[in-house]
């Protein structure tokens, strides 16, 4: 059992720690971009005070790109936000569609560097289970990047989000390169030991393409 | 005549507006999104600097600074990080970069540096020319050699 949480332990920490870089990182380029344009609008009113006129198009196209950039900021810090709250809590009402949505909103960057595009498709009926919300962003985004490595050429991943029986079903179809990347690496040990802890169930289904992720309505305390 | 650089990162806008910038300050200045673009475009032109983002989707930082040395091995790069790819950038000068500089960084430290550059690439390709000046001096049949 100690083991089972040392695993679960380990990847919690690689998981934020990944999720934490990445997004980092996208801040970093925003920060960027603001910089480079408002320089930008230093330069123009250096350049006016030798006399050359100020274009104001081009000065109002230069501040809604520094306010689209503090908008896009402000999205991935709030995402950021929401990521670290997921761990505030063991057990808790999950919206399988959005916790979905939100990952791939989180994964967008590390997926477009792999070229892959995320397309998640929500359920047309609430799909709310009782979960632990951080361990399952965990296992989701464990599926996610093993799936992304199984896209072949297709280089777009579908994440479909239904009802199952007694919970909900996260499918990740258009994986046109499992069969070469599936054999004998998934599941692995971290992904077997977060689906014991979430009473969760793993199918690859190398005919259909893709990868079924069971997840039960009401996990066990 | 104008110092000419290539500016590659996939974050357009940050392209764009630093492009605009240096060419305010008289740089001739043309811009590639991509590390494939980026190393097409050093095949077909002498750029004197490269300003290389470290982190790309498709082919890296460090693979198109590979290709670029391979191509033109005068064209100096300056490659540019974010903090944790700093090693990166550093193992980047293992590999022949110029430099490196973090992101988002002050435009007048890049001028400096895409300068010192620039005056490395000419002292190296005038030590070329005297290399090969001495070399017809010194043995005037050997400018046969290449015809």
């Amino acid at each position: 059992m100690s083991a089972q949480w040392d695993i679960i332990s380990q990847q919690g920490y690689q998981f934020f720690g990944k999720m934490s870089a990445s997004i980092s990182h996208e801040i970093k380029n925003t920060l960027a971009i603001i910089s480079e344009n408002v320089g930008l609008l230093q330069d123009f009113l250096a350049m006016a005070e030798k006399g050359k006129p100020l274009d104001q198009k081009r000065l109002r196209s230069l501040s809604e790109k520094v306010m689209d950039q503090v908008r896009r900021a402000d999205h991935i810090v709030r995402d950021l936000n929401r990521f670290a709250h997921s761990a505030d809590e063991a057990v808790t009402s999950v919206d399988v569609t959005d916790m979905v949505r939100f990952l791939s909103s989180l994964c967008r960057r590390l997926a477009s560097m792999r070229g892959i595009t995320l397309d998640p498709k929500p359920s047309s009926k609430p799909l709310t289970i009782e979960t632990n919300p951080f361990l399952l962003e965990n296992l989701v985004w464990l599926c996610l990047d093993f799936a992304m490595d199984a896209t072949g050429e297709e280089n777009k991943l579908s994440i479909i989000c239904e009802k199952a029986q007694r919970g909900a079903r996260i499918r990740f179809t258009g994986l046109k390169g499992l069969r070469a990347a599936s054999a004998t690496i998934f599941p692995d040990n971290p992904v077997k030991v977060l689906l014991q802890a979430l009473e969760a169930e793993l199918h690859v289904d190398n005919e259909a393409e893709e990868i079924t992720l069971t997840l039960p309505g009401n996990r066990a305390p | 005549m104008k110092i000419r650089v290539l500016i590659v990162d996939d974050e357009e806008q940050f392209v764009e507006a630093l492009a605009e910038r240096l060419s305010i300050r008289d740089y001739e200045v043309t811009t590639s999104f991509s590390g494939q673009d980026a190393v097409e475009k050093v095949k077909g032109y002498n750029f004197d600097v490269v300003i290389l983002d470290v982190v790309m989707p498709g082919m890296d930082g460090i693979a198109a600074l590979r290709e670029i040395k391979n191509i033109k091995p005068l064209t100096e790069v300056i490659m540019l990080t974010g903090h944790a790819t700093v090693e990166t950038a550093i193992d980047g000068m293992k590999l022949g970069a110029y430099d490196y500089l973090l992101k988002p960084c002050e435009t007048e430290d890049l001028v400096t540096k895409i300068n010192k550059a620039q005056s490395r690439k000419a002292e190296q390709e005038e030590r070329i020319r005297e290399a090969k000046v001495k070399e017809i001096i010194s043995s005037p049949r050997s400018v046969l050699k290449d015809s």
